[in-house]
């Protein structure tokens, strides 16, 4: 009887191990855990005031949620991208500058600081979407048709970018000084979190309806598994390929929206600056094969998520910028090293051994 | 003959996680014999040699090499032990030469003398007859012929034991010829040779003993006289076998209707893969068959149809109407279904699950947008598991854990969902063990009297004979002859393949 729910135990055990979502997760919780230890109040949060002079809260917790939001809405297309194409976009933080740099010349016109918008913000955003979608459908003709290396084919805009951002703006930095475009990338006004959480929340709601009422993951997987079969079996993998990146596109508008929004206004070389390293490093935290196939995007939220908790618990502890990365690699090359499929599958194997030797 | 045993295996067990692979074979193979080493599918022969070489480690049991225990923990203690090992699949590297290959891996010096290198494969080569070049690119062989150097680099690393994994299994009549006359060649030299696979023909055309497992277990040890066939294939099914005859007993009364509307009809139909335009009807209820040699152009036909290849010329018509057939959605969409030669490549999405693979076809029909919600989907998947006795854990297996007829099984369920007027099978016996081909053969009748349109390839024109009522034959991506009735016997169609009437 007690072996029996011992071995009862043990097989729930392994099978939450073997859940893709497992590592992020538990990176997630150690990381709490390690805080919660070192500083309790490392979780406080309190309200404080905006700088429009609004009642927010304010906390660690907070800011973790808040700065994640662009990380996460672009781990979503960098999963699909991955997974149908089997390589990752290097060019999102570049789009996500040119995006940004769109959304101002469309609200300043050519004036640096105009003192009302020249057009409705929606209007700015819908063009600002439009423009990354087509940087994005630019990649995705790269590698679905003309069968570039995906790395090869993103370098382009990776490199041309920038430089094509801080030329649509004619090298100036407008800046807004319209409250309202700061809405989308602070608070809303008596609203006491800040917005991009919203935005992130609303984008993960329209992920989950997409994944739910079309089969887009099944023909992205099937075609990242298998192009040739997939092929045979009457699906276009060149045309999958290419809408991942278009879709992807959508993902850097808003994130370049939302980043935009933050500061109302551009630094071409520094706004999202390495985002795209950090984007496809969450796909891999959620477990996803960066050789494309099988991917849960649920794993690659919460690996964004991880990325930036381990960012603030590091700020926390007055680690310096310069030395940010070094450590933040540490940690990765833990998360990673653990995730990956020999060294579940051998923690699993281990697991099953000792509760043998238990039940013996 | 007795006396000089090279290998000897003793109640070797293995067991995986749920499942006992092996539970106490034994195997005993003499100097100089081809041994055939014969089961269905997780029978357990893989599991044995790769036990045998090392790959899997066993869990009981002993090794003796010339009568002395040898342990084989890795592949290399395999090799210096003298046991080599050919695979189904080449493991060659296709951008190195022959000789590269031949050598790579096995030179201790710190310089590679090219020279030495190519006139010690060029003696090997020729000792053996084996017709290629040492400086030729080994992608530039025919499959043969790299399964042959595989073999000479095997023989070169003084193998007394030689595995042979389905050699066979992608290669025509002559090159198989090829093969076998090397294997008794290297018999007389005294190499002890295990070979596995799943033609019959061959087992008795060229073995001298054979081994048969079961359900992992130790069945027999034969001499090949001793042994007819029907008895072979009743030992490795473990039942008295109701015979191959039975199916043709089957055989439904010729309801064709030769005046109706073909369901099918094309006119010089081509293709990019090089088919030359040919003529292809079939009718409702109607089984028919592409045969010819590997190479000969069949599955490139079957491919125009479908639209799998860029089609390059004819007219297609379905039910009396002109349809446009460019890829194969459009094929899909006109009810037309494409089992691919290739499970591998073509066929199976390996890490997808079963319920996925069969869902697959159907959904790409609905679209992206009108999902097949999941309650539908596991009903699909438990139907035609049942239905075919797919033999999977469960639905959610993926698919590449599966064995290969399970894997086809999956992938013809996958076509039966969509409800086909016409389906297109290619090799879908191939790798499979007896007792799953017979089931699939009689799945195709069953279909035909339903009302569907099948097209059926295989190698064994035994099988093509037993299933199909029509055989359009091919040589050279030309079709040369349209069999049916009388004329459909194993001379007749050896003879139109081979050719040689006109000229």
């Amino acid at each position: 009887m007690a072996q029996n729910s011992l071995s009862k135990d043990q097989n729930f055990f392994l099978k939450i191990i073997k859940k893709q979502i497992f590592i992020p997760i538990a990176a997630l919780l150690v990381l709490m855990l390690f805080n919660l230890i070192a500083d309790p109040s490392f979780f406080r949060v309190e309200l404080g005031t905006s700088s429009l002079g609004y009642p927010v809260l304010k906390g660690n917790l907070i800011t973790i949620l808040d700065n994640a939001s662009e990380l996460v809405i672009l781990s979503i297309g960098m999963t699909l991208v991955t997974s149908a194409s089997g390589g990752q976009d290097i060019s999102v933080g570049a789009a996500i500058a040119l995006a940004g740099s769109v959304v101002l010349r469309v609200l300043c016109g050519t004036e640096t600081r105009p003192d009302h918008l020249h057009a409705p913000i929606i209007v700015a955003f819908l063009i600002c979407c439009i423009v990354a979608m087509l940087f994005g459908a630019f990649n995705g003709v790269l590698v679905a048709y003309f069968k570039l290396q995906p790395m090869v084919a993103t370098l382009i805009l990776f490199t041309a970018g920038r430089s094509i951002a801080a030329w649509i703006n004619n090298n100036q930095l407008p800046i807004i000084s319209e409250p309202k475009f700061g809405y989308f990338g602070n608070f809303f006004p008596g609203i006491a979190i800040p917005s991009p959480i919203f935005i992130a929340i609303l984008f993960m709601i329209i992920t989950a309806l997409i994944m739910r009422f079309t089969k887009l993951s099944l023909f992205t997987q099937a075609v990242g598994i298998n192009a040739e079969s997939s092929r045979l079996n009457g699906i276009n993998p060149q045309f999958i390929k290419f809408i991942t990146y278009v879709i992807l596109g959508f993902c850097v508008a808003v994130a370049g929206f939302i980043k935009v929004s933050r500061l109302s206004t551009i630094n071409y070389s520094v706004i999202a600056k390495d985002i795209e390293m950090d984007a496809i490093l969450a796909v891999a935290l959620g477990g996803n094969a960066l050789s494309g196939g099988k991917f849960s995007i649920s794993s690659s939220i919460i690996g964004a998520y991880v990325i930036q908790f381990l960012t603030i618990t590091l700020y926390k502890f007055e680690v310096p910028a310069a030395a940010l990365p070094a450590y933040k690699a540490i940690v990765v090359i833990i998360l990673v090293v653990l995730s990956a499929p020999v060294v579940r599958k051998k923690l699993a194997d281990m697991k099953k051994n000792f509760a043998a030797k238990e039940a013996n | 003959m007795q006396d000089d045993v090279i290998l000897r295996l003793e109640g070797i067990c293995k067991e995986f996680p749920g499942v006992k692979a092996l539970s106490n074979v034994q195997f005993t193979l003499h100097k100089g014999e081809i041994h055939a080493l014969m089961g269905e599918n997780g029978a357990g022969k893989s599991t044995l040699i790769k036990v045998l070489t090392g790959v899997y480690q066993k869990d009981a049991g002993s090794i003796y090499m010339d009568g002395a225990p040898v342990t084989i923990n890795s592949t290399q203690d395999a090799q210096k032990s003298g046991i080599s090992t050919v695979y189904q699949e080449i493991t060659l590297c296709p951008n190195l030469t022959v000789a590269e290959n031949m050598y790579i891996g096995r030179t201790n010096e710190m310089t590679t003398s090219w020279k030495k290198m190519n006139a010690g494969a060029k003696q090997l080569l020729d000792s053996l007859q084996i017709p290629a070049s040492p400086t030729q690119q080994l992608s530039d062989c025919s499959i043969a012929v790299q399964q042959m150097v595989a073999i000479a680099r095997a023989v070169d690393m003084d193998c007394k034991v030689l595995i042979l994994d389905e050699p066979t299994s992608s290669l025509d009549e002559r090159e198989v010829e090829k093969l076998f006359k090397l294997m008794t060649d290297l018999k007389s030299r005294g190499v002890g040779i295990i070979f596995v696979t799943h033609f019959l023909d061959q087992v008795y055309s060229v073995c001298d003993r054979i081994t048969v497992l079961r359900d992992g277990t130790f069945v027999g040890d034969y001499l090949i006289s001793e042994l007819p066939r029907v008895q072979l294939v009743s030992k490795m099914m473990g039942k008295e076998l109701d015979s191959f005859e039975d199916i043709k007993q089957e055989e439904i009364a010729d309801t064709i209707d030769r005046r109706s509307e073909p369901v099918f009809e094309a006119t010089g139909l081509s293709s990019a893969a090089g088919v030359n335009p040919y003529d292809f009807t079939i009718r409702k209820g109607e089984v028919n068959g592409f045969t010819g040699l590997l190479g000969s152009g069949r599955s490139e036909s079957v491919r125009a149809i479908y639209g799998a290849d860029k089609v390059t010329g004819g007219r297609v018509m379905m039910d009396g109407k002109e349809v446009k057939i460019k890829k194969p959605i459009d094929a899909m969409k006109q009810g037309i279904g494409y089992l691919p030669e290739d499970r591998k490549h073509d066929g199976i999405i390996g890490d997808l699950s079963v319920k996925d693979n069969i869902i697959l076809a159907l959904q790409v029909m609905k679209g992206m947008f009108r999902p097949i919600s999941k309650a539908d989907a596991e009903k699909f998947a438990d139907e035609y598991i049942k239905l075919l006795g797919i033999k999977t854990a469960s639905a959610e297996t993926p698919i590449k854990s599966l064995s290969g007829g399970n894997q086809q099984k999956c992938i013809l369920a996958r076509w039966l969902l969509t409800n086909p007027v016409y389906l297109i099978l290619d090799e879908p016996t191939r790798g499979i063990d007896v007792g799953t081909k017979l089931e699939i053969q009689k799945l195709v009748l069953k279909l035909a009297s339903e009302g569907k349109s099948v097209t059926f390839i295989s190698s064994e024109i035994d099988e093509m004979l037993h299933v199909c009522k029509r055989l359009i034959v091919m040589r050279d991506r030309h079709v040369v002859g349209e069999l049916t009735g009388g004329d459909l016997t194993q001379t007749k169609i050896m003879s139109t393949i081979a050719g040689g009437e006109k000229k």
